[in-house]
């Protein structure tokens, strides 16, 4: 419909052009606008980011990463982005598949639920697990007679990064699978294959690519996640800073130089963030190209290959 | 016997799908379920699947009773609707995961996917993905991905639904070759009567989640069980007549109708090929125009429009059309040869009314 009301237009070129586009200087006006803004306020603090961190030279940019409580930041966001980015795989995984493929009661509920993270201020996140685990929370003495410590320590900060990144992959895969239905599974079903088989060979590869997507997205959200790991954490240097929570503390501490120079470990893991995001783009809407004109491409064969005998 | 459906009924929540439907397949057949949408045939091939689970009554495939036997289990090819090829395999391994899954060594695998290839007229293709195949293409390899587990049963859904008129027409004549060949008990789905009618050698009619007949295409459509089966399969001249002075009439046509009371409402159906035309306008009893001629081939369908605003349609030959020196618009003089009573005011049917009933020669020559 669309396509056929713009062959339609298209004809008398010179009169309809005048009422369908936007006069020039509109054009150059909204396009230079949006060059600006995004200069202004995305290109120049991240090159700000460098020049800061370089300011007082090479050797210095060197010797700020190779501190050793940087080192050890690096290392324990590692970590954390190690346990949340495969828990959160999972819970995508479960969460995605339970809404696409089952009818059940509560489903919007959980849809709701699922975005909950991403409405809620990363503090007010922090502050949920301290009211649970903390030493006056609901759970609080029940850990404490057991001598397990959550809250102001590691396990604190990977919960509440598990929080803040639950979203990611789930809502990638939401999608995906309600368009796929689950006709793929059922004839997977039919051939023999144990609901086992049919999630590895059917389903995971028919959505691989967006949950790369989402683990991409999720790996950056919690390595770089601030709010939630600062309230859980017990700021204690070499011990319990990520590398987000070791960039306030070096600003903080007038050491401007040494801040920006962490900072662009994040700034970078943003940039390789987002050109591995670009080339998955690429993948995904090449291969929905080919997947429209599959039917057209393989109509000569229709001829050439004569369909029945 | 192949399979058996013992009083099979399916509730979703309070909807009743399928309502006790008996139903024998015998080795072999190729037998077709025929019905509007939502009338549950396709429920009825889900449940011999597995896919759906019966609410009350049984099924048996080669007399043993499956009814708790998983859908992986049962053996069964079955071809869906939009074919749900895996997409992220090509034709090879499409075919091939049945096989696979079944622990088939290599060897065997690469032997028996070629074989199907040969038989599906696929072997150019088998590195193919399926979003690079036409839909022909892509049913055919739904349908050797199902043969390739060697099942005991094929059920196909709605096979020919997503596929161009003109290729339908193939794919159709190819199944029934297909089967003659492999004489694999096979049931497909359609809502297509025509499709029904010229690819199975038995057609089970649904309607509400109820079996209306079975029967071989000959019989339903010359001796149809009931109104819906009269009505559903083939084209019908459906008239609400009243009875009036030993009469059914409609409009100006009229019924014999001795000894019914008087004012009583009857449903009266008949096939366009029981209609007679002529040019002569005294030949037959009743006067019409002929409105519009629609050209289906061999056959022509003939529109008549009677002064009373009624219409009925009629069918003949190309070569009747053209002796009779017919053309659109012309006056004719028509009559009515044969006919049914569908339905009838405050009485069921007695059974000898759903036969035909010749129309006495006082109704039906001219006068």
């Amino acid at each position: 419909m669309a396509g056929y009301v713009k062959s339609q237009i298209q004809t008398p070129r010179r009169s309809l052009r005048r009422s369908t586009d936007e006069p020039a200087w509109v054009r150059w006006a909204l396009t230079a606008l949006a060059m600006a803004f995004a200069g202004v306020f995305l290109f120049l603090p991240l090159a700000n980011v460098f020049a800061q961190a370089l300011s007082l030279g090479w050797q210095y940019y060197q010797e700020s990463i190779a501190h050793p409580h940087t080192l050890a930041a690096i290392r324990l966001t590692l970590l954390i982005a190690a346990i949340c980015v495969p828990l959160n795989c999972l819970f995508g995984l479960a969460a995605a598949w339970a809404i696409a493929k089952f009818e059940f009661r509560g489903k919007s509920l959980l849809t709701a639920l699922i975005d909950l993270p991403f409405s809620v201020s990363p503090v007010v996140s922090g502050l949920m697990i301290v009211v649970l685990f903390g030493a006056q929370g609901f759970l609080g003495e029940w850990l404490r007679e057991r001598g397990i410590q959550i809250v102001f320590s590691i396990p604190g900060m990977v919960l509440a990064t598990v929080f803040v990144t639950f979203p990611f992959v789930a809502r990638e895969l939401i999608p995906l699978m309600q368009a796929a239905g689950s006709d793929q599974e059922q004839a997977a079903l039919t051939l023999g294959a144990s609901g086992w088989r049919t999630f590895w060979h059917v389903t995971l590869p028919s959505v691989k690519w967006g949950l790369l997507y989402g683990i991409i997205l999720c790996n950056a959200r919690a390595m770089g996640e601030f709010g939630a790991v600062s309230v859980v954490s017990s700021h204690i240097a070499g011990l319990t800073d990520t590398l987000p929570l070791r960039v306030e503390k070096l600003y903080n501490e007038y050491n401007a130089a040494g801040a920006f120079a962490v900072a662009s470990l994040l700034a970078l893991l943003a940039l390789a963030t987002l050109v591995i995001k670009t080339w998955l783009e690429w993948r995904v809407a090449r291969e929905e190209q080919l997947a429209q004109q599959g039917p057209m491409l393989s109509a000569g064969d229709i001829a050439g290959n004569s369909v029945e005998k | 016997m192949s399979i058996q459906l013992r009083n099979l009924t399916k509730r979703f929540g309070n909807v009743e799908a399928v309502s006790g439907v008996n139903l024998e397949v015998q080795d072999g057949e190729l037998l077709a379920l025929l019905g509007p949408s939502g009338c549950g045939k396709t429920t009825v091939l889900r449940m011999i699947a597995g896919l759906e689970e019966p609410t009350e009554g049984d099924i048996f495939i080669h007399g043993e009773r499956v009814n708790h036997v998983p859908v992986q289990r049962r053996n069964i090819g079955f071809v869906f609707q939009n074919y749900a090829l895996f997409k992220t395999m090509n034709v090879f391994d499409n075919i091939a995961f049945g096989l696979k899954v079944k622990k088939c060594k290599p060897a065997e695998q690469q032997r028996r996917v070629q074989e199907l290839l040969k038989l599906f007229d696929l072997e150019g293709l088998s590195q193919r993905y399926p979003h690079q195949l036409s839909g022909g293409q892509r049913q055919r390899v739904a349908i050797a991905r199902a043969l390739a587990i060697q099942p005991r049963v094929l059920l196909l859904d709605e096979p020919f639904g997503a596929v161009d008129a003109k290729i339908r027409q193939e794919l159709r004549e190819w199944l029934v070759h297909l089967h003659d060949e492999l004489n694999l008990t096979t049931i497909f789905v359609t809502h297509d009567q025509e499709e029904a009618m010229e690819v199975s050698r038995r057609i089970a009619i649904f309607s509400r989640g109820r079996l209306e007949q079975i029967g071989t295409p000959r019989e339903v459509y010359e001796q149809p069980a009931n109104e819906f089966v009269a009505r559903f399969v083939g084209v019908m001249n459906v008239l609400e007549t009243v009875v009036q002075n030993g009469v059914a009439r409609c409009g100006e046509l009229e019924f014999p109708a001795h000894g019914l009371d008087e004012g009583r409402a009857m449903r009266i159906g008949f096939r366009p090929y029981a209609v007679q035309i002529s040019p002569d306008l005294g030949q037959y009893r009743y006067r019409a125009v002929l409105r519009h001629t629609f050209f289906l081939g061999i056959m022509l369908r003939l529109e008549l429009e009677l002064p009373s605003g009624l219409t009925v349609r009629a069918r003949m030959t190309k070569e009747e059309y053209n002796a009779l020196g017919l053309h659109d618009n012309c006056e004719v003089s028509f009559q009515i040869k044969a006919y049914r009573i569908l339905a009838q005011e405050g009485a069921p049917l007695p059974p000898e009314t759903s036969q035909i009933i010749e129309m006495p020669p006082n109704l039906g020559e001219g006068i």
